[in-house]
């Protein structure tokens, strides 16, 4: 018998048209590991029955002969933050706390529309807010991975940290993330799993709560890059209900991968070689060049001189938006109301947000508050923005010079849960390789390349050209092919 | 620039935040970190820089000035808007009193 639980995004979707399985088996067995893994908390939510309509839907379609979608028959995790009629979306808040929308945000709908069914809603951190999946208002999710001869909970990365254990744990084949400066490919490279940003604005922000609108991007997060091309093809598309919205056709990405780099240029910014980074990290990276280069690339020395810019630059413009975003949170429309007795309106929304956010979303909400305040306008959020134009034209001229960049994803490997809290600074430095490509709205994905001696996985990240999402797919599967990477967590749970 | 406790209950007042003597407390050094360390920005010289408005180029779309051009976008969704109201009654949002 197979073990449907071992099987990838492509393995279900070809196995199911073929007939070798029916989606109902599939789905049954995952609803069944989702169920026995509850100590990762990885879910908020789960939706065995979503699951098993959806697969239904597929068998029954399959049996009149009718055209398959491109997700036919494949279970799926749902960030919650991504907003589904008719089942509870938190963002793991306080505030949304049994939240239930009365519509589909457009990324789920594209994914439903293409076959995938739901196993559930994901953990993440609280509004997205976190390189740790540790300011859930539901409790931190514990990545399946564990270092070698210790049992100590480790992160599984954030925000999209449900994400990435449960693709990990070999409980979804896929899922969703979101990813605003980092939060799909710090996860992805936590966790030994494959997870792609596309260009700002391929995939439709509708329905997805928001935290930072201008560099808020959903994108796939599987074991495998053909899984992840396949996906990001049933979640991207044109949407007149986002303003910021691509109007263009989506690429066929799976048809056209292709491992093969010959007359490539792979551009390494001297900018990301920074003190404090791992030496495994930059073994992983010089692995990483070698790979592309055995690939047929051709490997060329870049500058991106303001970097160091960037991650400060971030953490002036991601508040801010998040500060105005999360305005919205009033105890009037939805979510919580905190309403003390004889209390007046102001005092309602000062009560209400209080108890139903956390310290994380506080802290960033004040900084936002703060850098926009009447004063400070010019100084903190206009300057930002100006360096954010310095960091996109970098980028600009590097293009010039290659056809995609090879960096690090991340300074470290996986940390212990608990171990970062106590300074917000040095948990925002998670993010320091990510941030970039999220300033500039490049596509930007994560490969798992490697273990530490420690047995933790590291990834590689490949930066590319506005809406060349093939070309940063096509080196993932040169490393891909390279690295050979076919660790999985013991498990545990 | 640093914040002290006073500043810090103000930006929370602006915010419509309610934070106690205890978390303003903690709160202040903890925004003063981050505020120092991304004054580092202020070395950047950007007197010749447009500050950033759109990172992918686009352009704005507009609809038919009709009503209910877009079914998608359009109106007639009053109930499902006042569905997780805390508080709605005839067809609108309930809140406290607002005038004396």
């Amino acid at each position: 018998m197979t073990d449907f639980t071992s099987l990838g995004v492509k393995d279900i979707r070809d196995g199911v048209a073929k007939g070798d399985f029916t989606a109902r088996e599939v789905a049954t067995a995952f609803n069944a590991a989702v169920a026995q893994a509850a100590s990762l908390n990885a879910f908020i939510l789960t939706t065995p029955d979503h699951a098993l309509a959806a697969a239904d839907a597929t068998d029954a379609a399959r049996s009149k002969g009718e055209t398959l979608g491109k997700m036919a028959g494949v279970p799926i995790g749902m960030k919650d933050l991504f907003a589904t009629r008719g089942v509870q979306t938190t963002a793991a808040s306080h505030i949304l706390e049994g939240f239930v929308p009365e519509y589909e945000s457009t990324v789920s709908s594209n994914l439903w529309a293409a076959g995938a069914g739901m196993l559930g809603k994901l953990n993440l951190d609280q509004f997205a807010m976190g390189s740790s999946n540790e300011t859930s208002y539901f409790g931190n999710v514990s990545s399946p991975w564990q270092k070698e001869g210790s049992n100590a909970p480790m992160s599984p990365g954030g925000s999209s940290g449900g994400s990435s254990t449960a693709v990990a744990a070999r409980i979804a084949p896929a899922a969703t993330g979101t990813d605003t400066g980092g939060s799909i490919r710090q996860p992805a490279a936590f966790t030994g799993i494959c997870g792609i940003k596309p260009t700002y604005g391929r995939c439709s922000r509708w329905g997805v709560v928001a935290f930072a609108s201008s560099l808020d991007q959903a994108g796939p997060m599987a074991r495998s890059v053909e899984d992840c091309a396949i996906m990001l093809e049933a979640m991207a598309g044109f949407d007149p209900k986002d303003a910021t919205s691509l109007q263009m056709d989506v690429p066929n990405w799976e048809a056209a991968l292709s491992g093969d780099l010959s007359g490539k240029k792979v551009g390494i910014p001297k900018e990301y070689l920074m003190e404090g980074t791992d030496q495994a990290i930059l073994d992983s990276w010089d692995q990483g060049k070698a790979w592309l280069k055995d690939a047929g690339a051709e490997i060329v020395d870049i500058s991106l001189p303001h970097t160091k810019y960037a991650l400060p630059a971030y953490y002036i413009i991601a508040p801010a938006e998040a500060s105005s975003n999360l305005a919205r949170y009033d105890g009037v429309r939805y979510g919580l109301r905190d309403l003390p007795d004889g209390a007046g309106l102001q005092d309602m929304y000062a009560q209400t947000r209080a108890a139903g956010f956390g310290d994380e979303v506080k802290r960033r909400i004040l900084i936002g508050t703060y850098v926009l305040s009447a004063g400070f306008y010019d100084a903190y959020y206009n300057q930002a923005q100006k360096i954010r134009t310095l960091v996109s034209q970098d980028f600009e001229k590097a293009w010039a010079q290659c056809d995609v960049i090879l960096a690090p994803t991340t300074p470290t490997a996986s940390f212990p849960l608990g171990s970062l809290d106590a300074d917000p600074l040095t948990m925002y430095l998670n993010d320091v390789f990510a941030v970039p490509a999220s300033l500039a709205g490049l596509p930007a994905m994560s490969v798992p390349a490697s273990l530490t001696k420690d047995g933790l996985p590291l990834g590689l990240q490949l930066v590319g050209k506005p809406f060349d999402e093939q070309g940063v797919l096509n080196a993932g599967l040169a490393i891909q092919q390279r690295a050979g990477f076919t660790a999985k967590p013991e498990q545990w749970w | 620039m640093s914040v002290d406790k006073q500043t810090v209950a103000k930006i929370a007042s602006l915010a419509r935040i309610k934070m106690s003597d205890e978390e303003l407390e903690r709160m202040a050094p903890e925004l003063n970190n981050i505020l120092e360390w991304v004054e580092q920005l202020g070395e950047v010289d950007t007197s010749n820089v447009a500050p950033m408005t759109a990172v992918i180029p686009n352009v704005l779309r507009l609809r038919d000035d009709v009503v209910d051009a877009d079914p998608l976008t359009g109106g007639g969704k009053r109930d499902d808007i006042l569905a997780n109201a805390p508080a709605a009654e005839h067809g609108f949002f309930g809140v406290p009193k607002v005038i004396e």
